[in-house]
């Protein structure tokens, strides 16, 4: 079977993370790294690894675009240059995968709603919301597919190793995409979204907390059965996705406490929140794929 | 010895031990009795800052919005301050604050991440307001990290470096050191300030090292309202003030009445250093994790002091008061499996 071919926009952690996993992927073949420093380690590293790399940018990949035939491109840089790199790359039919905040596109966690924009038909651009949103608002959709969901909350606590500069520096993002997600995806009414980074030693795991508060007495059996549910489907491309503990019922509150734990592919293990990221954006891919293969054996016959 | 800054705590880190459910009016009388004892700088939020409200550490009695807006136009002579924590509070929360007309912005982050800071200190510094870089559990970094840190903050626009003993951990010469050496390295237009609390009894013995290190405001509490064993006690900081000959403009029998008149009176409990209070400066914890932790003791049955020592051992940081219910039930299993 002839894989898609993929590039991969940012050589930084999230990109070189991708990057391991995209290699051992049935459907997803990595041909293109793109960044902006020739002196980067992650584009040394990528070309050693086989990829064609440039250091001009998403300008660098246009030329080759339709000679290498990529279908698939994800974004690993920022929000701020996420919607002209998207631009570029929709005008030569390119699919965009986009692990930046910029969220242009709408908002994909897949156990919760991948399959819901499949069936909605070609999509140019989709956002992988935050780590944050990826590790909770299945949670919330665990609880709000049971019932009606007035409030969810997360906090999101990292470790100051697997926090890179572009997170840093534009934090806010974070927090309001994944409110924004924890709402349109998780289907709570109204969302508040909390990040915590942590610099112990040794690295602690990430950590998530999701707090929902439910429209009258939460069907407790009904909830942690859905939550239990939900947990397989995420371990099905996380397999360090963990509930901790909970849920836990008091009141209208129902408060769950987990922990992800990575593949330790590029990154150590305690940087789940950089797996999840990038499992969820390899899935999604990898669902894209099958179709476009799908498609291209139907136009064959 | 130049004029010391008086900021008072009462309506933001008093906001800890009330449950964030201190009133409007509450708020207005406090502040306004402060303003008249001669108080410059006077902090209102929820206690965790501005967007605080949440299940996580407490709804407030009142949104951020309607207590800046009640208290703000009803000073005659002090200015209020607002603290915004990056990862909880936005840029949006600080132009609110802005347009109501709170005067200073505090950007608050854990002592060694303080590069989460530039988004806020950047838009507080565009609109011209007084901006302070507010490092917490500053004990956890030792000297040379610290000013690494407070440097980050100066690039980004801040005009003041706190070193913020959120546990009541420090003991004197910790903070000499600390000050001292932010003093040493630290452009002289840079103004230093020192946050306390009173969890082993430092309050006023380390705000005055800290004066004496080159520290000129400090963040002080009426009667201490404040997270864990409270804040310094403005109170007695005065009296030992006006003792060595410091100024600092603020009347001591004013602000002694409105501790006996107006604060204790309305404390849901007495601002002591109990073994738990006394555990957060002893293990070096967060000191607003007090009541989480006692309220886990009370459900899960282990106890609030094993709790926030375990919580020590961890190096968990400001904000991480979802860790606690997570494992009050951890501890409970591992004994039910145990027993």
């Amino acid at each position: 079977m002839k894989k898609i071919k993929c590039a991969l926009i940012g050589p930084g952690n999230i990109g070189t993370d991708l990057l391991y996993k995209l290699q051992r992927s049935e459907w997803l073949e990595p041909v293109w790294m793109v960044g902006i420093d020739p002196t980067s380690e992650g584009l040394a590293r990528a070309a050693q690894m086989g990829l064609k790399v440039t250091s001009y940018g998403v300008d660098g990949l246009l030329p080759h675009v339709l000679a290498d035939n990529i279908q698939i491109a994800f974004d690993a840089t920022s929000a701020y240059v996420h919607a002209e790199n998207s631009r570029k790359l929709n005008e030569l039919g390119v699919q965009m995968i986009d692990l930046t905040p910029a969220a242009i596109g709408p908002f994909c966690v897949p156990p919760v709603n991948l399959a819901s924009l499949l069936e909605q038909g070609e999509l140019l651009n989709v956002n992988m919301v935050t780590c944050g949103g990826q590790a909770t608002i299945p949670m919330v959709a665990a609880v709000s597919r049971v019932q009606p969901v007035s409030y969810g909350e997360i906090i999101a606590t990292v470790s100051t190793k697997s926090v890179g500069p572009g997170t840093r520096k534009n934090i806010d993002e974070f927090t309001r995409t994944t409110a924004g997600a924890i709402e349109k995806v998780g289907g709570a009414k109204a969302g508040k979204a909390i990040i915590i980074i942590n610099p112990a030693e040794p690295p602690l795991m990430m950590r998530d907390t999701v707090h929902c508060l439910v429209e009258g007495d939460p069907d407790q059996a009904a909830i942690t059965a859905s939550v239990h549910a939900m947990i397989l489907d995420v371990q099905k491309y996380v397999p360090g996705y963990k509930l901790v503990n909970g849920p836990v019922f008091d009141e209208n509150r129902v408060s769950i406490y987990l922990e992800v734990e990575g593949l330790g592919d590029y990154l150590p293990k305690y940087a789940g929140n950089l797996d999840i990221m990038t499992a969820a954006a390899t899935r999604t891919a990898e669902m894209f794929a099958e179709r476009l293969i799908a498609e291209q054996i139907t136009e064959k016959v | 010895m130049s004029k010391i800054i008086v900021h008072d705590m009462t309506l933001r880190d008093g906001m800890h031990p009330q449950r964030h459910q201190t009133t409007v009016e509450q708020m207005i009388a406090i502040s306004t009795a402060l303003d008249e004892a001669g108080v410059p700088l006077i902090e209102v939020t929820h206690g965790d800052g501005l967007g605080g409200s949440s299940v996580n550490y407490g709804f407030a009695a009142a949104t951020d919005e309607q207590y800046l807006s009640a208290v703000v136009p009803r000073m005659k002579n002090a200015k209020i301050s607002a603290l915004l924590l990056p990862g909880i509070g936005t840029v949006d929360h600080l132009k609110m604050a802005h347009e109501i007309g709170v005067s200073t912005i505090r950007v608050a982050t854990h002592c060694t991440e303080a590069d989460c800071s530039e988004q806020h200190i950047t838009a507080a510094r565009q609109l011209e307001m007084d901006t302070v870089g507010f490092l917490m559990l500053a004990h956890m970094a030792t000297p040379a990290q610290l000013l690494e840190e407070a440097k980050k903050m100066v690039s980004y626009g801040a005009n003041c470096i706190y070193v913020t003993d959120s546990a009541g951990y420090m003991l004197p010469q910790d903070v000499t050191d600390r000050i001292a050496c932010l003093r040493d390295s630290l452009d002289s237009n840079i103004e230093l300030g020192f946050h306390g609390h009173h969890n082993l009894g430092m309050g006023v013995a380390n705000t005055v090292a800290a004066i004496q290190a080159g520290a000129i405001r400090v963040d002080l509490a009426s009667a201490g309202l404040g997270a864990g064993a409270g804040n310094t006690p403005l109170e007695l900081f005065i009296a030992v003030a006006n003792r060595m000959g410091m100024s600092t403009g603020v009347d001591l029998f004013k602000v002694q009445d409105v501790a006996e008149e107006l604060v204790i009176p309305m404390m849901l409990n007495p601002i002591r250093a109990d073994r738990d209070a006394a555990t957060l400066g002893y293990a070096g914890v967060y000191s607003s994790f007090l009541l989480f932790a006692k309220r886990a003791e009370a459900q899960y049955g282990v106890s609030a002091r094993e709790i926030l020592m375990e919580l020590g051992r961890r190096g968990t940081v400001g904000g991480q008061e979802d860790m606690i219910e997570d494992l009050a039930l951890t501890m409970s299993k591992a004994r039910q499996i145990h027993a």
